[in-house]
């Protein structure tokens, strides 16, 4: 930046000196500021969540102080009581729920999405932008004008508290964002590459494995953090179609706080507990995080 | 670039079609084949998320109400007027625009903020960032329920605790300990969504910042300008498009809010929205019809904002293609 052709402005040699030095002093002084700024802000963004963690960690006595006591004893009891089902509520059923909803959800969305993204990047189908806004327009509509009629058609087909049920449902949630993910990681697999393949006579299959897979393993995997934490998030649609068999860890959530005299380390023991998947997927993928959210439009 | 490549091919296995049928026949196979892998897709969608829309829209032009089931019947647009007339659904309505648009202002505001912050080179850098983003990676619920119980209950809330101690820092032994849950409830409802959301907009914008023309910006920095003239002319122009994007996207999932309103307040004091209106007309009123009603104003409100959103996807969409 500084290496520029003083000839250019051959008349201004004592300000360009000058400024060239302010140049070069200041980045590292308003660096360190903006260091100390967003340090700051990051302290205050992450407050909350230090709290819940080290509440998680205190004893309902300590938890629930007035001024807050930082410096308690640290103890695993709610972590047991959490576990042993001290409360009398069990958390490993909804565990084991919004596990196999978010893993089998993801899966199937896979299966769906893959092929999809394939056809419309690799070798794309006739108008297959229109195809893919369509995809995403089924995104912007508010799930909860569906559910009147999801839970009517549930009711009747004998499908509420159904942890199936609420798979399909997950997996037509995140489909559009599978598919819109997966294009934009398809279409970087370079032509040439795909026609040198097909010129020495490689197969579909071995196209794919060997072309294809490679370039697209990455997005795929961050593809699929994303599509479980959204699964694993969801409530409002478990809230109203599940019950006592296959309610989800964020209903389990709801109810468990109903009212139980000192509960604040069991509530933020839960839902550190409960986040934990969320957090380990969401910092695995944090790289494509933003190509995700933004449905690939952003990388 | 794939559809620059794709477009001559199907020209040239289209081309040979208008004389010999059996080539026709075979230009339809390779469509076919091509459209293949899309179908299963494509179908799924449909029809788990189309139906039911359709079936929403049909409830909303019936009275029913699952309390008198013997009392269905065709109602015409009677479930709108309520819609539009019926006081609380009416305040949902005006709850729901305040809660969306305080909450996906301020975040933007904040997560441009600490995008430029993030985008200077400090010590740290990768620990900030993590810790940034670590509101967006809690389970909403159970942020919610961590800001209802653990920062902002009255007597031994985070929050009011800190009061505490800061007065008594002074000797004081009389901090104010406000009830914010009770006293701000919507406020308190915006400040655990902006919390969320921030991070969001700070990454969209951040990824947004990192894909500025350098060259373009060093030149203008040669040439004397100003660090407010680079950020105002340059920098804010190339992030228009990503500040949008955020900014729609945001919506969209914001005025779907659920989780919030129904942890924090439960719908009460003012903050019921309209995803929890629709909830609570449904599941606790039974009122189906009503409940569709309002599902279709807010699927038209949603259609508005979307064709705006898919719009600006779509530009970046194309630029991106065009690289």
């Amino acid at each position: 930046m500084t290496a520029l052709n003083p000839t250019v402005q051959p008349s201004a040699g004592p300000t360009f000196l000058g400024r060239r030095r302010k140049s070069r002093m200041d980045p590292t002084r308003n660096s360190t500021i903006a260091g100390l700024a967003a340090w700051a802000a990051a302290l205050i963004f992450a407050i909350p969540v230090f709290w819940m963690v080290l509440t998680s960690f205190h004893s309902e006595n300590d938890a629930a102080t007035n001024p807050p006591s930082i410096a308690a004893e640290l103890t695993l009891d709610s972590y047991r009581n959490f576990f042993g089902g001290a409360s009398g509520l069990d958390p490993w059923p909804p565990l084991i729920n919004s596990a196999t909803a978010s893993i089998t959800s993801t899966i199937l969305v896979l299966v769906l999405a893959i092929p999809a993204a394939y056809a419309l990047s690799i070798k794309p189908v006739e108008k297959w932008t229109d195809v893919m806004f369509f995809f995403l327009s089924t995104k912007m509509l508010p799930i909860v004008a569906a559910l009147l009629p999801l839970f009517l058609f549930a009711r009747n087909a004998g499908t509420l508290d159904n942890i199936w049920f609420l798979v399909l449902l997950y997996t037509s949630m995140n489909l559009p964002i599978a598919v819109w993910m997966m294009r934009s990681f398809l279409a970087e697999v370079p032509a040439e590459m795909l026609e040198a393949a097909q010129i020495d006579g490689a197969g579909l299959i071995l196209t794919l494995r060997k072309v294809v897979a490679p370039v697209a393993m990455p997005g795929i995997a961050a593809t699929a953090l994303i599509c479980f934490i959204f699964s694993w998030n969801e409530l409002l649609l478990a809230r109203v179609l599940t019950g006592v068999v296959a309610g989800t860890a964020p209903v389990f959530l709801t109810s468990f706080v109903s009212s139980q005299g000192l509960f604040l380390a069991k509530v933020c023991t839960a839902a550190v507990i409960i986040s934990l998947p969320v957090l380990l997927a969401g910092f695995a993928a944090q790289d494509k995080l933003v190509q995700g959210l933004s449905l690939g439009a952003v990388k | 670039m794939s559809s620059a490549t794709a477009a001559p091919q199907r020209q040239r296995q289209s081309r040979p079609s208008t004389s010999d049928p059996k080539a026709t026949a075979r230009a339809r196979t390779t469509r076919w084949a091509r459209r293949a892998p899309l179908l299963p897709a494509l179908i799924f969608l449909i029809i788990v998320t189309q139906l039911p829309f359709v079936a929403t829209l049909i409830i909303s032009f019936m009275n029913w109400n699952s309390l008198r089931p013997n009392d269905t019947s065709f109602a015409g647009i009677d479930n709108y007027i309520s819609v539009l007339t019926d006081q609380g659904l009416r305040a949902s309505i005006i709850t729901t625009i305040i809660l969306t648009v305080t909450v996906v202002l301020v975040s933007l505001l904040l997560g441009l903020g600490l995008a430029l912050l993030l985008d200077k080179k400090f010590i740290g850098r990768g620990i900030v960032r993590t810790m940034l983003i670590a509101p967006f990676l809690i389970v909403p619920v159970a942020a919610a329920l961590v800001w209802k119980h653990a920062l902002l209950n009255p007597s031994y809330g985070l929050v009011n605790g800190t009061l505490t101690w800061v007065w008594s820092l002074f000797g004081s032994d009389n901090p104010p300990q406000p009830e914010l849950l009770s006293q701000a409830p919507l406020f308190a409802v915006e400040a655990s969504l902006i919390w969320q959301w921030t991070p969001f907009m700070m990454l969209i914008l951040l990824a947004g910042l990192q894909s500025r023309p350098m060259d373009v910006i060093e030149a203008a920095q040669i040439d004397g300008a100003s660090r407010w003239q680079i950020f105002r002319y340059l920098t804010l122009p190339h992030l228009r498009q990503y500040l949008e994007l955020g900014g729609l996207l945001g919506t969209i999932y914001i005025v779907q809010n659920f989780d919030a309103v129904f942890t924090l307040t439960s719908g009460g004091l003012g903050t019921a929205n309209l995803p929890f209106s629709i909830y609570q007309t449904f599941y606790t009123a039974n009122d189906y019809g009503l409940a569709s009603a309002t599902g279709v104003v807010v699927v038209i409100g949603t259609i508005i904002i979307a064709t705006f959103a898919l719009r600006t996807v779509f530009t970046l969409f194309q630029k991106e293609e065009s690289r």
